[in-house]
């Protein structure tokens, strides 16, 4: 615990330090606000214009999450489809892999084409950005899953639903959570994409506006808030994983607790 | 020695007919078993030894219906495998426990997929499943681990538990791959004592792989050696001694030189290594 406890002393040591250098840089070589901020800068800008930037962040949040929860269900699905035998998972496998290695930034004209700007097109950016880490490790859990534990279940004559149900996704779960963790943050990203391309809400948006404004102060404290959005995103999501998949973990506060 | 080694009788409850199975095709293919036939009574015990890769596993394999014969049938209770509605039960040398279950859970685990307790399993007779899994672990002394974790549990803790779950659900059939193979001696003669007198008490058709002749001698009623590549029964022997018994018997003169007997037909049945 003592460890523990040392070492996110020095974390939080690292962050305060790395904005105390960057405040001294500023200083020492008398950079542009244009160029770059200070973080003092940015934090006085931030209190200020809290109140205009509140219902950007709200709507940037409600979209990643409204996206990601789409994500989750089409990906939970698509996963479940493709690792439910191992065929299916060596013929759609490279295929997968190809959908997930195209920049998602390059299908959010397509998305703008088809849907318009506004919430719909970030919502799918937010979508598809999400869908490939789930799908690839749903699918991975679920055909990597031991063919002992399979033989006990098909000895008792159990249905391959019986097997899915009992062994598959329970014995998928720390896949599919360690999949959320990487998924939000990606959602988060997409969705900041899509507004920056085409909405007239949210935080990308109004970093845009702000950029093409030479309002820099600003730009960087949309940053400051997407960056403690998708910190707490991700810290909600570890959480979530390790109360969930503590098994997989084995740890010995978890069995007594 | 390779026909009918075992004269088919009204008990017969698991019978192989001129089974074979073979891995591959062409010149690739590999014979893992040659033409078998077997016949188990119903209620009886039987140890199938020899070297290792000589199909033991396999035969258990295919009276399970995890795999399929290459030609050749498989009887169980009078019907082909997989068609009979017979209650299998299987533990395997790993104690293959469901590591996000409770130790009970995974003992109860046969009770939610075998019909009739599977229709049971969500209404009210979950607690007195309970009671049934918790009466099970104490008779294999686990008295008081249900609520474990499987990771806290040692390997012969486990082993146990493997055990229940292989016959929580009444099985007819009992499928055992090498269960104690994996424990120290201690463990595994206390844990045949067990087994012991679960079947004594249950009464199971038991099939055992082993590598253990000591371990075949104590436990089965029956026990068939094999030779490998490719695989075959070459011997069929009945155990003479009385039940219940006990480790002190596998030390009597008659003992040593059945597993003597066993042993020299085994060595001889190895495959010849080849001279270079």
């Amino acid at each position: 615990m003592d460890q523990q406890l040392r070492r996110r002393l020095w974390s939080v040591l690292l962050i305060i330090g790395f904005f105390a250098m960057w405040e001294a840089f500023c200083w020492i070589f008398h950079i542009s606000d244009i160029v770059l901020p200070k973080p003092s800068q940015i934090i006085v800008t931030l209190v200020q214009r809290f109140p205009a930037l509140w219902p950007h962040a709200v709507q940037t949040l409600y979209t990643t999450l409204v996206g990601f929860a789409f994500g989750i269900l089409a990906g939970v699905l698509l996963g479940v489809m493709i690792g439910s035998s191992r065929l299916a998972y060596d013929v759609a496998y490279p295929l997968l892999i190809g959908f997930a290695s195209i920049p998602k930034v390059a299908v959010v004209p397509i998305f703008v084409l088809w849907f318009g700007s506004g919430a719909v097109p970030a919502i799918l950016t937010a979508m598809i950005m999400s869908l490939f880490p789930i799908v690839v490790n749903v699918a991975t859990g679920l055909a990597t899953t031991e063919p002992e534990l399979e033989d006990v279940m098909k000895a008792l004559r159990a249905t391959k639903l019986d097997i899915l149900w009992n062994v598959g996704l329970p014995r998928t779960m720390p896949y599919f959570f360690a999949s959320l963790k990487v998924a939000v943050t990606l959602a988060f990203v997409g969705t900041v994409i899509s507004e920056t391309v085409a909405s007239n809400r949210g935080i990308g948006n109004v970093m845009m506006i702000a950029s093409s404004n030479f309002d820099v102060p600003l730009v960087f404290a949309g940053l400051i808030i997407l960056a403690i959005m998708g910190v707490a995103l991700y810290a909600v999501f570890s959480l979530v994983e390790s109360r969930i998949t503590g098994w997989a973990h084995r740890k010995d506060e978890f069995a007594m607790g | 020695m390779t026909g009918d080694i075992s004269p088919r009788t009204d008990d017969t409850f698991v019978e192989l007919e001129n089974v074979t199975l073979a891995y591959g095709r062409g010149d690739k293919k590999v014979v893992a078993l040659g033409e078998t036939n077997l016949r188990i009574d119903q209620g009886d015990f039987v140890a199938l030894v020899g070297p290792s890769g000589c199909g033991k596993s396999t035969i258990l394999k295919l009276v399970t219906g995890l795999i399929s014969a290459t030609s050749g049938y498989v009887y169980v209770a009078g019907r082909e495998v997989g068609a009979e509605p017979v209650r299998v039960g299987m533990a395997f040398q790993n104690p293959t426990m469901l590591p996000w279950l409770t130790v009970r859970d995974n003992v109860m685990m046969p009770l939610k997929i075998v019909p009739p307790f599977r229709q049971e399993y969500q209404s009210k007779k979950k607690t007195e499943f309970r009671d049934r899994a918790d009466a099970l672990l104490k008779e294999v002394g686990l008295a008081g681990f249900g609520d474990k974790h499987p990771w806290q549990l040692s390997g012969g803790m486990l082993q146990r538990a493997s055990l229940c779950r292989a016959l929580i659900h009444e099985p007819q059939l009992l499928m055992l791959d090498e269960p104690f193979g994996a424990l120290d001696q201690f463990t595994r003669e206390e844990l045949w004592a067990v087994m012991q007198e679960l079947w004594l008490k249950l009464k199971p058709t038991v099939l055992l792989v082993t590598h253990d002749l000591k371990e075949a001698g104590y436990l089965a009623n029956r026990i068939c050696v094999m030779r490998s590549r490719p695989g075959q029964i070459i011997d069929d022997a009945a155990v003479p001694f009385a039940r219940p018994r006990t480790i002190d018997m596998s030390y009597t003169p008659e003992f040593v030189s059945m597993t003597q007997r066993l042993r020299e037909l085994i060595v001889s049945a190895r495959p010849v290594r080849e001279t270079v």
